[in-house]
């Protein structure tokens, strides 16, 4: 389905010149669901970016469902490829209500039927006709982050970008956006690309995952293997380690790591 | 025990707005003695507002009332304006969730700290700067010197924090509020930098108050938590018993998680039953 070949990600140029990803290679299935995890600087939404045409291809091959993507991209790509943001305070527009948000899509794509497109969307998430002309400040975390997910779902793309889409949220309402996520992939057979620094949450979603650092890919893995504790990369087992939790008793680490 | 450094007894935070009063706070109570606290819960639980009540930082139109709110013997509600400048930044001291807005933006990391020093600690210039500098060095600043001179934007998150930690620490305070320390931060950093505070701590012997939405972190950093829900605190337990939590909401959140030790599917999801809110 999506299928990206030695992508090089560069910003700048001269002494401002920031190598965001060096030659990361992947690919997924159609219906399948990939995470990249890393920390911040790491170049994983960098990456999911490059994809979707927020960030620009230096080098390497991005294709999808065979074919390579264009710069800029056409219709035919967002209607096939559509993201989800981290922070759902920030990429709701504030004076736009619910319906406005998510006919604007069907708009630009000269979709007929809105009505019941918005109604059918709204429900897919979980949400009521009820919440189709409230503002975003008049709904909780939650509520906008199933209205981005919305917005993505409603021109039925096969790939769906997720960059960080819990991670905003609290604990109990992530548990039900994760659910929700789970349930959508299966009912609508989608491809998810998930980017989060939580283990946790990746393996919870994904069958298989790239831990990526400084810009590299360090190693692929599967979430099996990850739930198993099975990583042969130092900076995976580092990543476990620290999703249990603080430790108190371990041995004092080997003075600062490569920040 | 004997006499407890803090002690809170049915403190509430109230804010009149137009459309009614809210409560944010509604009578938390607990005491605290040189040990690690954690209190623990959802975003709107009162969990922030309790830490800085404690402080008399509650935003203007906020009101704060509590039958007692004492820090070693001194009255908080009644003392004078001088004394609590005294005590806030001096005795007590607090870290703030994100180093990007909590420091000065336009002062050097090195000046930041002297600042500190000097408002609470008669001293000249050049000791304040030593003292500067080796309170750099203990939160493991590998050049203390460089990030002596060095400007916020110029320092990473990690970093950043930990010059904060070194601010607040280089009063030597008695207790020390920490307001969501790491979730500004990446995962591996914020280990790096809690075992720094966890070691500052037990070294100087400090009561810490960790506030934080992790209940795992928390459970695993802290001696004893508090879990709160709109406003309350619903229970309070050994760290290391979380395990046996008994109220529905601590379970809820623990279950809610999804671990890398087993796959659950679907996850279940918290049921908000309106009666913790009474």
């Amino acid at each position: 389905m999506l299928d990206i070949q030695n992508l090089n990600v560069v910003f700048g140029t001269g002494r401002l010149r920031v190598e965001a990803v060096k030659n990361v290679s992947f690919h997924v299935e159609q219906g399948a669901a990939y995470g990249l995890v890393g920390e911040s600087g790491s170049g994983k939404s960098t990456v999911l970016r490059a994809i979707c045409g927020l960030a620009p291809i230096t080098s390497g091959r991005v294709s999808v469902d065979g074919n390579a993507v264009t710069t800029p991209r056409g219709k035919a790509f967002y209607r096939t490829v559509q993201m989800v943001f981290q922070d759902p305070y920030a990429s709701l527009h504030p004076r736009h209500t619910v319906d406005r948000t998510l006919s604007e899509p069907l708009a630009i794509h000269g979709e007929k039927d809105a009505e019941a497109r918005i109604l059918q969307a709204l429900k897919e998430v979980g949400l009521g006709p009820s919440f189709r002309f409230r503002y975003p400040h008049q709904l909780s975390g939650g509520q906008r982050q199933r209205i981005a997910i919305a917005r993505a779902l409603i021109l039925r793309p096969k790939v769906l970008l997720l960059d960080e889409p819990t991670s905003a949220l609290d604990a109990s309402v992530q548990a039900e956006i994760l659910n929700l996520l789970d349930d959508l992939r299966r009912r609508l057979g989608l491809t998810y690309i998930l980017v989060s620094h939580d283990l946790a949450v990746v393996a919870h979603l994904c069958e298989r995952l790239l831990v990526m650092q400084h810009g590299e890919a360090v190693e692929e893995t599967t979430a099996a293997a990850l739930r198993s504790g099975a990583a042969s990369n130092d900076y995976t087992q580092s990543l476990i380690q620290a999703s249990q939790g603080f430790t108190r008793v371990a041995p004092q680490p080997a003075q600062a790591p490569a920040a | 025990m004997t006499k407890p450094l803090l002690d809170v007894e049915d403190l509430r935070v109230r804010f009149h707005l137009r459309t009614g009063t809210v409560e944010a706070v509604r009578g938390v109570s607990f005491q605290l003695g040189r040990e690690r606290l954690g209190i623990v819960g959802e975003s709107g639980s009162g969990k922030s507002q309790t830490g800085r009540a404690i402080l008399g930082l509650t935003p203007p139109p906020g009101e704060v009332t509590a039958k007692r709110l004492a820090f070693d013997g001194i009255d908080l509600q009644t003392a004078s304006k001088k004394t609590l400048r005294t005590l806030r930044g001096g005795r007590i001291s607090m870290v703030m969730q994100d180093p990007k807005y909590s420091l000065n933006p336009v002062m050097t990391i090195g000046d930041q700290i002297i600042e500190a020093y000097r408002a609470h600690a008669r001293a000249r210039k050049a000791e304040a700067r030593d003292r500067a500098l080796a309170m750099l060095e203990a939160v493991k600043m590998r050049d203390p010197g460089r990030v002596f001179s060095l400007y916020p934007h110029e320092v990473s998150g990690g970093m950043g924090q930990r010059a904060m930690i070194a601010m607040m620490l280089v009063t030597d305070p008695d207790l020390l509020i920490a307001d969501e320390p790491t979730s500004a931060l990446d995962v591996t950093v914020s280990m790096e930098v809690l075992r720094i505070l966890d070691e500052l701590v037990s070294e100087r012997g400090m009561g810490l108050i960790f506030i934080s939405h992790d209940l795992k972190l928390v459970s695993s950093f802290c001696d004893r938590v508090l879990v709160m829900y709109a406003g309350r605190v619903v229970e309070e337990l050994e760290a290391k018993n979380l395990r046996e939590a008994q109220h529905p909401y601590t379970q809820g959140l623990m279950r809610c998680l999804p671990t890398l030790a087993n796959d659950v599917r679907p996850l279940p999801t918290l049921n908000r039953d309106p009666a913790w809110a009474l």
